[in-house]
């Protein structure tokens, strides 16, 4: 019974995690309508690159601070140089996507080397907190803190800020958006550089317990991707609810079925599918 | 182009094969059955307007299915090529009524990630596929009844795929110039008109679906018999993004413009690897100059330049 | 029995109500133009009668069939064909293979798939013979794309004609159109088979007036007034909504 419990804890913060991996492919393909094929490759260098810093510095805060930045500004490069100007071109732009994920993970295995790596946790993370005979390590009650902040805020901003009603209502008409005289080429690059941040902090917040190595950008966008077809598209609260889902989903599915855990994802998968295509919460 | 014409320029074709050293017979033969492959992934994409992702899910699970039958339940190559075809056109069915119920964008990230589960399942299920080690040592089949030569030697591989690609092209050659296919062009180009002159638009798409994959299944089977070896890689994003860019280079839409980007691939790929580990960086550099620079590929360069010479004929 | 048939059509987008319990009857071989200022709901309501949206309330029926549920392929199945205000054309495709699309919509051929299709007689002297009338045959195998407007325009309603449909909607026809062309698409109308109901959304009065022996007004998504060209003409309401807007 504690096993179980354990476990479910585990698929939250799991889930967790890759609320901060979805969130940003939901708006990214929300506001814009791109499947950033390469943003596994964010959680993956977010991952690989906070490695290093923390091997070289000692410090995770300056990791989790400096790693989603760096990466936040490869977004930026990324969609202002090679994919805002195929605005449009959905097929052009997955296939650039495309080669970025490649580009992206054979530099990775070129760098690093085809080792798992796990980060360490910091030292104050470290310990395990006991509840009854249930112990649980601190560390992914700090994770599922942080995705819990990170979907508040997300929702604060989208809710009750100027940006976030653009962004809102970007998702529901871009024309009109434009129509107002809002500068949407910006605003895209703006919201993907976002998209690229949240990722990059998963890897790095992630790098713990999932760990970073050859293939965990296709992983993670597998699971990201799931996540976003159950959850709905353009829509922050079906990412939080999708990936609570895929979390506990794939969690208790690789405790129970080691070896078929992937059926237990394609499942759901096939059910949102059949039953309600654009998602639980889809917006488009 | 006359047929006889045709046939005799096949026949040399198989004859001066036969003459290179087996390394250029390997890549060639390759280089056929991932032509097979990109052709299936054309109709959807080229000529249906379906972008389908997730096209080496067909590949893959018969090659996977033919393997597992002919290893470990003994059957023989008739019933493990058939198994093979038939669970291709299985996972094509479900696979269809899944994604169909979506569009554009959508539909590619759900064929992407539908074939991504099979992937996984193929990497997770070490008993029964061998993980990420494969399954190795598949003989090759001897179809006596079919083809009286031994399939070991490669100049003979080479022939059978040959005469099972040219089977492919006609076929699909057929396919393209009638009513289905002029419906396949019209939904690519206006589903809406389409609906409006009384298409059932849907049906039309999945049987697109069936016939793109069972296509793809029967590249996938050839593919494990010549390598005589079946891992994940046969079901990855790696192979399917190959057979995309196959299907971009050599121009979509087009009836041989995909097995030429297809011999393209396939021989470049080779030539990299010969030089340096990294294929995937490049292949990924490829893509990104192809998009900016060259959209419509090479076979679509060529078609600007001489209009109709590629091109089906409208009518009579 | 009538040939297209609505009653209490209603359509609203969320807080906008475009169409307004709207009932109409059109009798088969009827030539009805349906004018309105802009935003009166002409389009919704071919939409509706099209199948490309659904009611919020009210009913359609052709022929004594209820077709409100039924998806826009079904009512083409029924003879129903239209063409649309923003040209819908197969535009990389040559003027044949549209017309050749056109032609064998409805015929059980186009479920084929080991015989070419220029192989089938019929269907390709049918498309032929339509080009042919309205002297496209020579642009056979130009693209779409690089017909002029005018000449678009009228192909979009001969695929609607190859259908062989029974009711027809013409959406704004000669919009964009110069003065010889329009005339052009006027004898198009003028001459199609009697038999063929045909319902036409229409700016131009001119043409309006010409093609058509009912006239039915639309304003705000209501049904204004509804009769034969003369007394629309002198009716005052109708001449107040337009010099009102114009």
């Amino acid at each position: 019974m504690d096993f179980w419990i354990v476990q479910t804890l585990n698929g939250i913060s799991f889930g967790m995690l890759l609320f901060l991996l979805a969130a940003g492919l939901s708006l990214v393909f929300g506001l814009m309508r791109i499947v950033n094929l390469a943003h596994g490759s964010f959680y993956l260098l977010g991952a690989y690159i906070g490695f290093t810093v923390i091997g070289r510095t000692g410090s995770f805060l300056l990791a989790v601070v400096v790693v989603p930045l760096g990466i936040a500004g490869l977004g930026l490069l990324m969609h202002r140089f090679l994919l805002r100007r195929f605005q449009g071109a959905e097929l052009s732009q997955v296939l650039l996507t495309f080669g970025a994920l490649f580009i992206f993970a054979d530099v990775s295995l070129w760098y690093w080397g085809g080792y798992s790596q796990v980060l360490p946790k910091p030292a104050f993370l470290a310990g395990s907190l006991t509840i009854g005979t249930i112990v649980f390590p601190a560390y992914r009650i700090f994770v599922i803190v942080t995705g819990v902040v990170v979907a508040l805020l997300s929702w604060l901003v989208l809710e009750r800020t100027a940006l976030g009603s653009m962004v809102r209502a970007g998702v529901d008409d871009e024309e009109m958006v434009r129509g107002l005289g809002i500068n949407t080429p910006r605003l895209f690059t703006a919201v993907f550089a976002l998209g690229a941040f949240l990722a990059a902090l998963s890897g790095v917040i992630g790098g713990p317990f999932v760990g970073a190595y050859p293939g965990a950008d296709f992983d993670v966008l597998l699971l990201a991707l799931v996540v976003v077809i159950i959850g709905g598209l353009g829509s922050i609260g079906g990412a939080f609810v999708g990936s609570l889902l895929v979390g506990l989903i794939d969690t208790l599915g690789r405790a129970l079925v080691p070896e078929l855990a992937m059926f237990t994802i394609f499942a759901p998968m096939a059910i949102i599918l059949a039953l309600r295509p654009r998602g639980l919460f889809g917006r488009i | 182009m006359s047929g006889i014409g045709l046939a005799l320029g096949l026949i040399v074709l198989a004859i001066i094969v036969r003459l290179l050293p087996t390394y250029y017979i390997g890549l060639l033969t390759e280089a056929l059955i991932l032509g097979i492959f990109a052709m299936g992934l054309d109709l959807l994409l080229g000529h249906t307007g379906l972008p389908s992702l997730g096209h080496s899910a067909y590949f893959g699970a018969a090659g996977y299915t033919m393997a597992i039958l002919s290893l470990r339940l003994q059957q023989s190559s008739w019933v493990s090529a058939s198994a093979g075809l038939v669970v291709s056109l299985i996972i094509a069915a479900i696979y269809g009524l899944l994604a169909l119920r979506t569009s554009g964008v959508y539909f590619m990230m759900i064929t992407l990630a539908l074939a991504q589960v099979l992937w996984g399942i193929a990497f997770g299920w070490r008993s029964m596929t061998g993980g990420d080690d494969g399954l190795p040592g598949i003989a090759r089949p001897e179809l006596r009844a079919l083809f009286p030569w031994s399939l070991q030697p490669p100049a003979n591989f080479f022939t059978a795929v040959l005469i099972i690609f040219v089977i492919v092209v006609a076929a699909l050659y057929v396919l393209v110039r009638s009513p289905f296919g002029y419906t396949l062009h019209g939904i690519r180009e206006s589903e809406a008109r389409m609906a409006c002159l009384g298409y059932h638009v849907w049906w039309h798409k999945y049987v697109a679906v069936l016939i793109a994959g069972g296509v793809a299944g029967i590249a996938g089977i050839l593919f494990v018999y010549y390598h005589g070896f079946v891992s994940p890689a046969e079901l990855s994003l790696v192979l399917s993004a190959e057979g995309l860019l196959m299907v971009i280079l050599g121009g979509s839409g087009t009836l041989f413009g995909p097995a030429l980007g297809a011999i393209v691939v396939v021989f470049l790929r080779n030539l990299i690897s010969a030089y340096t580990e990294r294929w995937l960086l490049i292949l990924g550099l490829i893509y990104l100059l192809v998009v900016l620079c060259a959209p419509n590929g090479i076979v679509g360069a060529i078609r600007a330049r001489l209009p109709g010479w590629l091109d089906r004929e409208a009518e009579a | 029995m009538t040939s297209l048939s609505i009653e209490g059509l209603s359509k609203n987008f969320g807080g906008l109500q475009a169409l307004h319990d709207l009932s109409l009857e059109i009798q088969p071989g009827e030539r009805r133009a349906i004018i309105g200022p802009n935003g009166a709901g002409k389009t919704t309501l071919f939409h509706l009668i099209g199948g490309q949206l659904s009611p919020s309330s009210g009913r359609i029926s052709l022929f004594g069939r209820e077709v409100t549920k039924l998806p826009p392929f079904r009512r083409a199945a029924l003879g129903l064909a239209r063409t649309f205000q923003i040209i819908t054309l197969f535009l990389d495709l040559t003027v044949m293979e549209n017309m050749l699309l056109a032609v064998q919509a409805l015929d059980s051929v186009r479920f084929v798939l080991y015989r070419p299709l220029t192989g089938y007689r019929n269907i390709v002297s049918q498309a032929r013979s339509l080009l042919e009338q309205w002297n496209l045959w020579e642009k056979r195998r130009t693209l779409v794309r690089h017909l002029s407007y005018g000449e678009q325009r009228q192909l979009e309603i001969l695929l609607a004609v190859a259908q062989m449909p029974r009711v027809l909607l013409l959406d704004e026809p000669t919009a964009g159109l110069s003065p010889v062309e329009t005339q052009q698409v006027v004898a198009m109308i003028q001459h199609l088979d009697p038999s063929i109901t045909v319902l036409l959304i229409e700016h131009d009065m001119d043409v309006a007036f010409q093609v058509a022996q009912q006239i039915t007004v639309l304003h705000n998504g209501r049904l204004l007034a509804d009769g034969p060209p003369e007394a629309i003409r002198k009716d005052s309401t109708v001449a107040e909504i337009y010099l009102g807007v114009e």
